[in-house]
């Protein structure tokens, strides 16, 4: 394949990669910029979002219906098990980040061998609604001037282009809840000062159970979203959850444009970076560009300087 | 090492029984008796087979159907009046698929379980991780691996490969076929561990023995989990592409070549590894319609189904599909299974030509093992018949190519057992126990 | 107060010398392992619990103990004795470049960075996979495996050895925390800024610990290689940057002793769990839970709390 189609269909699997990574770590950045605490078990509400797909799109026979169905539901569900899990436990820990660590490690086990117990150790396909094949032009110049042709390999699907456009419409959505509505802004309050939102009268407990739901919703809604071309698999969350700790880190702690930021440059980077080396050193080097960002970064890139 | 140790079935190893005697002659007390009266129940008690299974961790969908495979062989060995006339009791333990865990299990088995042998792993790294454990505590360790880790000769005269073969054997079966039938260009894509790696070495070697050649390998790091950005690395020129891929991700892979080839692929031929434990009509598959896999023992029955694998597919639960008979979505892993089975029953033919009675005689089957040659197809080899090498410890039997045709694969050719055969590269039976 | 502190760490070596006679021979050979291991905690502790810097990475210097140890042994045949001096050395280094860089952060980047060099220095291991065989590893033979005569295949020999090198990661800790150096690591660990301004080059400070946290690491990775006979990738994966955390948390962070708790609560809790369901994960993460709940400072942290105050 000639080098320009090459890069232009890297850029479109890594904006993908980055659309999906932006919402899961939208949601994990909500958590740590209002509750400051470290969710490990974000992954498995990410996977928990893509096996509800399947339970919920095989009960309804398949199809787009099931899909939009699974669509609906399993944030909702995924969003109140959180919560009901803040109420229980991290309540009681006085969202201790140490604490929080170690008990988050516990209810991602719980919820590992839950999915292993309940749903199997299969790798599980979703039918996406709709998936057709749309192969790319690109232009070339020949002797009577610019020329479209249609490159070997040069494609993308229909339902790719749809996770791309919805997870832009569900962080516009997300943008939209914090900066314009009075939920938002107590959640923003208490991000700022919750001892101070206390005092004001917010019911900050509530707030933090909100947002801790909220955020686990998010993940289940980009798991829902991947399941189509991944396959939900009861494993799924580990690396998800990196991907995503690292993308809130490097957007600047509780910023959420710094969050989209850093998703769309880490997701373009690691599709970008392989059409120039062997798969895995290009990891690698992708890897290593993330650490030296921070090291040279080290309050993210919207962060503010921290003292 | 000159010193040869007797195994040590009780408690605590012979040294350190001595120092109890001595210096702790009260803990002492309570503890020999308890493990004398465990040596002398040996006799009645049944044979231990302790099954090293990967419930939990990346290898779990194969665990699961090593485990009924087990449990089905076992009970019809028991219901045949059991191993020297002692019933057999699987012992299950869960590592996890982690090489440490592995390690720790096999300890388990030796020591607190007082399993007679250790058996059933798969994952190569596994059993790279637990062989040494189980060669230092001189328990007789079967895995079902298809690794080329035991005829390497990496590992110890412990461990032993008889009811699957290597990856190396299977490979270079299969180059003919492709050299042949489908290309002489030929890109691999395979995951970039050591797995992989053996997939890429034999198989270059093999194709340039057959005329063919390797014109590019892709070798994708594990925990990928997006692959179109690797495809144009392709070179165009390529007549066949050659895919073996492991793990969860698998499905996304094949089906985003579909995507990414579309109407006009070059010809493919998979290892069904890729696919183990997938229903091939998944949405995304159709594009694999027409392409070639092989096949350690044929998921979909062949309309020459031999009897053996009707006695087979009964007796665990499954149907002419290669699903369970209770879940036609629940896919075994029906090319690599069969090796439990097998193997099962190589540690029954070895007890009984060692005369086993307990742990004293681990020695004796290791032994009794190496010095068997050939098993024809049968109900305890179903499979096909396999000529076992004793110096290698490694089994070697027929292969199967299927193509996928109308979304089941039908076996259009059955590779001779020699096809497989390679120079032994070590003499496990010149070592020492 | 030092007689105590003194009875105390050595008492649980005596014990464990004398477990060594009454144990039956799984549990015996548990132990020697979780010893090996309650050491790479021991290294986590220096960093985590006496200096307060969260790592995501240490299983890098555990690998890089490991694989320096046991490459060199492997490939050049160079001795037990020397490779593990390899190894140490391997992990020293490895620490060293990765603390100059690292340093650089604080906190959750602190976190981020040291995660992303582990994983690359992961993805690295199975890069060279014509040396390492990648995730399936390098098994070491016996007879690779004899140190200063002593054959370390050997199940008593084996205990020793790992007793010897958990007594010796024990006492230096001990022996480090008490020393004026170590006092700076607590100060910073409380608050930086104050250390800073009484003077102490802070970066001096943390750079020396991640150094010697990376070179225990290490040590224990290397000693891992030697006993067990296998070195492999799977070492070098997250989950081995996340245990030492876990181990460090259960049993009490910025104690001595409690690393060596955590560890053996951690090994016994799958294992026994394991024999009693299938679906041991469950009761892990309930455990988990609930003692997080119940005993937030880890196990040797609520001794502390509760009875025992000069707990170092």
């Amino acid at each position: 394949m000639d080098f320009g189609p090459y890069l232009m269909l890297a850029s479109l699997e890594g904006a993908v990669t980055a659309a999906v990574l932006a919402l899961m770590a939208a949601g994990l950045s909500l958590v740590f910029g209002v509750m400051r605490v470290v969710n490990v078990a974000h992954g498995e509400f990410y996977m928990l979002g893509a096996v509800l797909a399947w339970v919920v799109a095989s009960m309804a026979g398949g199809g787009a219906a099931g899909f939009v169905l699974a669509l609906a539901v399993a944030p909702l569900v995924v969003g109140a098990v959180a919560a009901a899990a803040d109420v229980t436990v991290l309540k009681h820990l006085d969202y201790d980040p140490e604490r929080t660590i170690v008990a988050t490690i516990g209810l991602l086990y719980i919820l590992q061998q839950l999915t292993l117990m309940g749903y199997g150790p299969e790798a599980r396909p979703v039918e996406p609604p709709f998936n057709a094949r749309i192969a790319l032009p690109w232009v070339e110049w020949g002797q009577g001037g610019p020329q479209l042709y249609w490159p070997w390999g040069l494609s993308i699907t229909s339902y790719k282009l749809f996770v791309i456009g919805a997870a832009a419409a569900v962080l516009a959505g997300l943008w939209a809840l914090m900066t314009h509505t009075r939920i938002g802004l107590m959640m923003r309050a208490t991000q700022l000062d919750g001892e101070m939102a206390q005092a004001f009268g917010i019911p900050v407990e509530r707030v933090y159970a909100l947002v801790f739901g909220l955020g686990a919703a998010l993940a289940a809604l980009a798991g829902v979203l991947i399941v189509p071309i991944q396959q939900a698999h009861y494993l799924m969350g580990g690396d998800a959850l990196l991907l995503s700790f690292i993308v809130v880190i490097i957007g600047g702690l509780g910023s959420l444009a710094g969050t989209v930021i850093a998703a769309i440059l880490i997701g373009m980077s690691d599709g970008i970076i392989s059409v120039f080396f062997s798969p895995t050193l290009a990891k690698i080097i992708a890897t290593l560009l993330v650490a030296f960002v921070l090291v040279f970064r080290p309050e993210g890139l919207m962060g503010k300087r921290a003292r | 090492m000159t010193e040869t140790k007797t195994p040590s079935a009780g408690p605590a190893d012979p040294s350190r029984r001595s120092a109890i005697a001595t210096l702790a002659g009260a803990a002492a007390a309570t503890s020999l008796p308890l493990w004398a009266r465990y040596t002398h129940a040996q006799t009645a008690a049944p044979i231990r087979i302790g099954f090293q299974m990967h419930a939990t961790g990346i290898g779990s969908a194969y665990g699961r159907w090593y485990d009924r495979t087990t449990q089905a062989a076992a009970r019809l060995i028991n219901e045949a009046g059991g191993i020297n006339g002692r019933p057999v009791e699987i012992i299950t333990e869960d590592d996890g698929t982690d090489p440490k865990r592995g390690a720790e299990v096999v300890e388990k088995f030796a020591t607190q379980h007082n399993c007679d042998v250790g058996y059933g792993t798969l994952f190569s790294h596994v059993v790279m991780g637990s062989a040494p454990r189980a060669g230092e505590l001189q328990l007789p360790y079967f895995v079902v691996s298809e690794g080329h880790h035991v005829a390497s000769g990496k590992l110890n005269r412990w461990t032993v490969q008889p009811g699957i073969t290597d990856v190396k054997s299977q490979v270079m079966a299969m180059a003919p076929f492709v050299a042949e039938t489908l290309g002489k260009k030929v890109t691999m894509i395979f995951p970039d561990y050591a797995f992989g790696h053996d997939h890429r070495d034999f198989f270059t070697e093999a194709m340039a023995a057959n005329g063919g050649e390797v014109i590019a390998k892709l070798a994708i790091p594990p925990t990928e989990t997006s692959f179109t950005k690797y495809f144009p690395k392709i070179p165009r020129e390529t007549e066949v592409i050659y895919h073996v891929m492991v793990g969860p991700a698998v499905l996304t892979f094949v089906k985003e070549m579909g995507e990414f080839f579309g109407p006009s692929r070059p010809a493919i031929f998979g290892f069904i590894d890729s696919l183990e434990a997938v229903d091939l009509a998944s949405p995304g598959l159709e594009f694999l319609e027409g392409t070639y896999f092989w096949e350690g023992m044929a998921r979909y029955a062949q309309p020459d189904q031999t009897e053996f694998d009707r006695h087979y597919r009964a007796a665990i639960g499954i149907d002419q599909n290669g699903a369970s008979t209770r879940d036609p979505k629940d896919v075994s892993t029906y090319a690599h299974m069969f090796g439990c089975w097998e193997t099962l029953y190589v540690i029954k033919a070895g007890m009984e030509a060692a005369g086993y009675a307990g742990p004293a005689d681990r020695q004796k089957l290791i032994e009794a093992v190496e010095a068997m040659t050939e098993w024809p197809l049968s109900n305890e080899h179903p499979q096909g018949a396999k000529l076992f090498n004793g110096k290698t410890h490694q089994v070697f039997g027929p292969q199967y190519i299927s193509k996928l045709e109308g979304g089941r694969l039908n076996v259009v050719q059955t590779t001779p057992i020699e096809a497989g055969f390679y120079p032994d590269e070590v003499d496990y039976t010149t070592r020492s126990f | 107060m030092t007689a105590r502190v003194l009875a105390l760490h050595g008492g649980l070596i005596a014990v464990l010398l004398a477990l060594h006679f009454l144990l039956p021979a799984y549990h015996h050979g548990n132990l020697a392992r979780v010893m090996v291991l309650a050491c790479y905690a021991i290294g986590y502790n220096v960093l985590f619990g006496y200096t307060g810097l969260l790592s995501l990475g240490h299983a890098m210097f555990f690998a890089a103990g490991m694989y320096g140890m046991g490459l060199p042994l492997h490939f050049l045949g160079i001795g037990a004795e020397l490779a593990f001096l390899a190894g140490l050395l391997s992990a020293a280094a490895l620490a060293l470049v990765v603390g100059l860089l690292a340093l650089r952060t604080a906190g959750v980047a602190f976190m981020i960075v040291t995660l992303m060099f582990s994983e690359a220095v992961y993805l690295t291991i199975l890069l060279a996979g014509k040396w390492t065989r990648g995730d399936e590893g390098v098994v070491l033979e016996r007879a690779e495996r004899v140190f200063f005569g002593l054959d370390l295949s050997d199940p008593d020999i084996r205990y020793l050895a790992a007793l010897a090198l958990f007594a010796l990661c024990l006492f230096l800790t001990l022996w480090l925390v008490r020393q004026p150096a170590g006092r700076v690591l607590i100060a910073i660990r409380e608050n930086d800024e104050r250390a800073r301004l009484l003077g102490y080059d802070i970066f001096r400070h943390k750079l020396a610990a991640v150094v010697i946290s990376g070179t225990i690491s290490g040590a224990a990775g290397a000693a891992y290689g030697l006993l067990f006979g296998y070195v492999g990738a799977t070492f070098a994966e997250v989950q081995y940057s996340i245990f030492p955390l876990l181990w460090v948390l259960l049993g009490g962070a910025g104690t001595i002793i409690g690393p060596f708790f955590g560890v053996l609560f951690m090994f016994y809790l799958i294992d026994l769990s394991s024999g009693i369901t299938s679906a041991y994960m469950l009761i892990a993460g309930i455990a988990l839970v609930l003692l997080t709940l119940f005993a937030p400072q880890g196990l040797a942290g609520e001794l502390r709390r509760r009875r025992m105050r000069w707990l170092p």
